[in-house]
């Protein structure tokens, strides 16, 4: 069985889109292949920064023959329906044959598809997947009409045999398929002929090529951990930018360059993001003093000079780049220490934040009100919220965060000391925008939880009054993160804080609060809590304070997993269903009245016992909000209630009796209301 | 050519070079333009059917990046030298290579790169894909595969090349004050730096852009530039006076590249606000797409008489 090459040879491709664009030429081409009938044993997908490949191995020489019967229209039908089964199945009517069936004769049709060959198939489906290839963004050139990620120059696709290898009949817009491809376009330029996988892997590591991104990204960070060790140093973990690296290289060089002494005080951020923003660089670290001393590059390629001109040039462009990052460090730092920041927090009153809530001065106005009043609930000092709150984005027009908008907050921590703020106010200003994400570190310093909360609330709150709420996969503004952000600092900080209190307009405030409980029930799921259990809790009184309702929520889904929990429910849903149907069915509520006194069986004056333990304690334990003793004394009702229906029939004869035994459930149904509203419960 | 010593060494090796890759070496455009893209050869060129090929230096004004001549590598008046093929031919790439190769810079020392950036100009209603490419971590060109150019599809596609020359020039020739680098051969017997010809009149501009540009006239003349666009456009395409067809889409996309000047010193002053600016740029972008709409009924545009 024949191997299959894919080659598709492209001017520089982007190195975020590498990585996909290999898994979809893989699953596009393969896909296409066994659709056909043509199954292969064995995928690889590769990407350099010119070159998309895929290698099969185990491909069938050509797609099996298939034979279908139709079963068609019964001999003597009319002809409208016999000339339409021939045209659905594709076949002359002379070619029916007639078969014997239950009912009778009936027309079948046989249809045999002879095989094809691979070339032909892979011919086909190639030309589709280059032609319908989901770039994120293509374009057009010269004057062709086929759109690629950047101009496409060559196509290498073929099926190596023990006898040479067989070149894919194949043009797609005047570019002929071959099986030829060229080596690294500065080192080794020219073209080269290959027969299969290994011999093309292998050429082109001659041709300095290499071919797999795993191994440029291994190779990468090998050389530059080594190289930092030999120096005493360490390098700076950075999945990401080794991933756009190795999309960048087809020939890994690494270099490691000292930074010049005069920009080594700069903030170890502001070096590590103007090396990554700009140049691409890892940052180096000394692991005794932390300090970020040299940067490491990757080179495209070897040089007479083992790289020593790309090292002086990489080293001029960074020194000219810090020179402007110092630059912004110094002006910045004199604002904060001259002028405590005053006309940075000025100019804020010309930032819009949005055009229909005003500029971030307005915005920073709100926040800061709501950090003071939020502050008593946090444990946090109200002149400190609102101080860290009324210059938390003052570095938003600082000359630093203009240039690296990823270094707010941590710029303004620097500058807030500067100013002479206190560490809690200036740590509140680097972490108020936090949690960014789920995973995101939740601050617990209570001014910090402050100005956080304070800094989302208003968010939502403000979006929510002009009508801007996320719809679909649309969240311009992140809200929902900003709502998660709110979730997760009141649960970890374990916060009691009624949310409707901060929300203003009444009629918001409950879709607001909607809103707020929809992204509990997607935190909650990871942690592995059932929709239904959430809504169970969510039903009760004070379902704005968050800390209160997972605390419910929490308990009542670890008592639903007891065999206590699971038989009570079912005892509750009997008593519920019974009351319900009698109440529907006499039109009154039964709530109230249940007398020992009217009790004909011991299971029934059981119960009544029970409930009269039980009652007080579960309202205690709900009074402590302990939820997992009020709990425990519901399980305490199971054995009871289950007594009480094995032996008692509720509807008895004696209107006296029903009665009592109606309400007798209604006490059942009002004890396990007031823990959680288990009618929401699935099951 | 030998390794250039001085700034103009290096325009006049892209010249020569690209005059002999056969574009046409055309001179500056007579207007003050933000970028060498707004260059008609290249704004109104990129449009319609007919190939062309041209080459040019284009001196550009950028008013927010005066530095009264103080700052090493910032001025509010610079060269960009500008190359558009069209249809882009299959070899720019090594074209483009060859050109470095022209102004002394050896591909076998350096590490030349093409790094993804997509170029967008929001007041020419015009992107295109392609690169910026960079020489040792340094950032030397901008190379794009124009898509769109006043909201038309372009086919055949541009080619465009950007050199950012001094900042070029200063890496080639090794300087880190662009001030000092110098302009004609330092054996010259008048040797001139890039400073010597440009200081003085960087902080001149630099005062009157920031300080001194009278906002009422400059406002007004945006208005008038607008206006004038629009009443060019206006005029029936059939000259009573020749009776020939005759669209004037350059004098009306003359008044565009006033707007947009305006617009740039308008900002310098600092009287635009965040949100008047998206509207500025949507005005400027109307004419541009106008003038882009004329251009095509010329017969320059590909319009059949």
């Amino acid at each position: 069985m024949p191997d299959l090459l894919i080659e598709l040879f492209s001017e520089e491709i982007p190195a975020r889109m590498q990585a996909r664009a290999a898994q979809d030429l893989r699953q596009r081409v393969t896909d296409g292949l066994v659709e056909a009938g043509l199954t292969y044993s064995h995928a690889g997908a590769f990407a350099t920064p010119r070159r998309l490949t895929l290698a099969l191995e185990g491909v069938l020489d050509r797609s099996p023959d298939t034979r279908e019967e139709r079963k068609g229209p019964k001999v003597g039908a009319p002809d409208k329906a016999i000339e339409g089964f021939l045209r659905g199945a594709g076949v002359a009517r002379e070619d029916l044959e007639v078969r014997d069936d239950k009912k009778g004769q009936v027309y079948f049709a046989v249809i045999d598809r002879p095989g094809r060959p691979a070339a032909e198939i892979v011919a086909e489906v190639l030309e589709d997947t280059i032609r319908n290839f989901p770039w994120p963004k293509s374009m057009r050139w010269g004057a062709g009409t086929l759109r690629w990620v950047r101009p496409l120059h060559r196509i290498l696709c073929i099926l190596p045999r023990e006898d040479g290898a067989e070149v894919v009949p194949l043009t797609v817009d005047g570019i002929t398929a071959g099986d030829v491809t060229e080596g690294h376009r500065f080192m080794a330029p020219g073209e080269i002929r290959v027969t299969g996988f290994e011999d093309y892997a292998a050429k082109l590591k001659r041709a300095k090529v290499v071919l797999d991104p795993e191994e440029r990204a291994d190779a990468i960070w090998n050389d530059a951990t080594n190289m930092a060790f030999a120096a005493g140093l360490e390098v700076v973990e950075d999945r990401g930018l080794l991933s756009e690296v190795a999309g960048l290289v087809e020939w890994p060089v690494v270099l490691m360059g000292k930074i010049d002494e005069a920009y080594l005080d700069l903030p170890p951020e502001v070096l590590q993001t103007s090396m990554r923003e700009h140049q691409k660089f890892f940052s180096v670290r000394d692991p005794k003093s932390g300090q970020i001393t040299r940067f490491i590059t990757v080179a495209n390629r070897e040089t007479a000079d083992d790289g020593a001109t790309i090292l002086s040039g990489n080293r001029r462009v960074l020194s000219a780049r810090l020179a402007d990052g110092a630059f912004f460090w110094q002006n910045d730092l004199r604002v904060a220490r001259d002028a405590k920041m005053q006309p940075w927090i000025d100019a804020l009153a010309d930032v819009t934040f949005h055009a229909k809530l005003g500029t971030e001065a307005d915005r920073v106005a709100r926040i800061a009100a709501l950090a003071r009043e939020l502050a008593p609930s946090v444990g946090a000092d109200p002149d400190a919220a609102e101080q860290a709150a009324r210059i938390a984005k003052a570095d938003l027009v600082s000359e630093m965060v203009y240039e690296f908008p990823e270094l707010q907050g941590v710029m303004g921590r620097y500058y807030a000391l500067e100013a002479g703020f206190s560490a809690a106010i200036a740590d509140a200003v680097a972490e108020h925008y936090a949690p960014l994400g789920p995973s995101d570190t939740v601050p617990t310093a209570p001014v910090s939880v402050a100005v956080s909360l304070a800094e989302k609330i208003d968010k939502l709150t403000g979006f929510w009054a002009i009508d801007e709420k996320p719809t679909g996969s649309k969240d311009p503004f992140a809200l929902r993160r900003a709502a998660l952000g709110v979730i997760r600092l009141v649960l970890s900080n374990d916060l009691r804080l009624p949310l409707s209190r901060y929300f203003a307009e009444p009629a918001e405030a409950s879709d607001l609060l909607a809103f707020f409980h929809d992204r509990l029930k997607v935190h909650l799921r990871d942690e592995g809590i059932r929709h239904d259990v959430i809504d169970a809790c969510l039903a009760m009184p004070g379902n704005d304070d968050l800390t209160l309702l997972v605390k419910r929520a929490r308990a009542l889904a670890d008592f639903l997993k007891t065999d206590d929990g699971e038989n009570l429910l079912q005892g509750f849903k009997r008593a519920n269903n019974i009351l319900t149907q009698a109440e529907e069915k006499d039109g009154v509520e039964y709530s109230f009245g249940a007398d020992v006194k009217f009790a004909e069986t011991d299971e029934e004056r059981a119960l009544f016992a029970a409930l009269d333990a039980e009652g007080p304690r579960i309202e205690a334990a709900m009074q402590a909000e302990d939820f997992g003793a009020a709990m425990g004394a519901l399980a305490q009702l199971r054995a009871p209630i289950d007594a009480f229906f094995e032996a008692v029939q509720v509807n008895a004869d004696a209107q006296v009796v029903r009665r009592n035994r109606l309400n007798l459930l209604s006490r059942i149904r009002r004890l396990c209301l007031d823990v959680a509203d288990l009618t929401r419960i699935e099951g | 050519m030998s390794q250039p010593r001085c700034f103009q060494d290096i325009i006049l090796a892209l010249q020569s070079y690209w005059a002999e890759a056969g574009c046409a070496v055309l001179q500056p455009y007579d207007m003050e333009v933000g970028a060498g893209t707004f260059h008609p050869a290249t704004t109104l060129r990129a449009l319609g059917p007919t190939r062309w090929s041209a080459a040019y230096v284009q001196p550009s004004r950028r008013p927010t990046d005066g530095r009264y001549g103080d700052s090493p590598n910032r001025w509010q008046h610079y060269y960009q030298f500008q190359v558009i093929i069209k249809p882009s031919p299959p070899d720019l790439q090594e074209l483009y290579l060859g050109s470095l190769k022209a102004i002394g810079i050896d591909t076998d020392l350096h590490d030349i790169r093409f790094v993804e950036d997509d170029w967008e100009s929001p007041t020419l209603g015009a992107w295109g894909l392609g690169w910026e490419v960079w020489c040792d971590g340094m950032e030397v060109s901008q190379f794009t595969y124009f898509q769109q150019v006043g909201g038309h599809d372009c086919h055949p596609v541009s080619g465009e090349l950007t050199y950012g020359l001094e900042r070029l020039a200063m890496y080639v020739l090794g300087y880190d004050d662009g001030n000092a680098m110098p302009f004609n051969p330092p054996d010259s017997p008048i040797p001139l730096t890039y400073g010597d010809v440009f200081r003085e009149a960087e902080a001149q501009y630099a005062r009157w852009n920031f300080d001194v540009a009278d906002t009422e006239t400059l406002l007004q003349h945006f208005k008038d530039a607008e206006a004038e666009c629009a009443r060019i456009l206006a005029a029936p395409a059939d000259d009573p006076k020749t009776g020939r067809h005759i669209v004037m889409a350059q004098p009306a996309y003359d008044q565009a590249i006033k707007a947009s000047h305006v617009f740039n010193l308008l900002d310098a002053r600092g009287v635009i606000s965040v949100t008047e600016r998206q509207a500025y740029i949507g005005r400027v972008r109307a004419l541009t797409k106008m003038c882009a709409d004329a251009f095509l009924q010329t017969a320059a545009g590909g319009h059949a008489a």
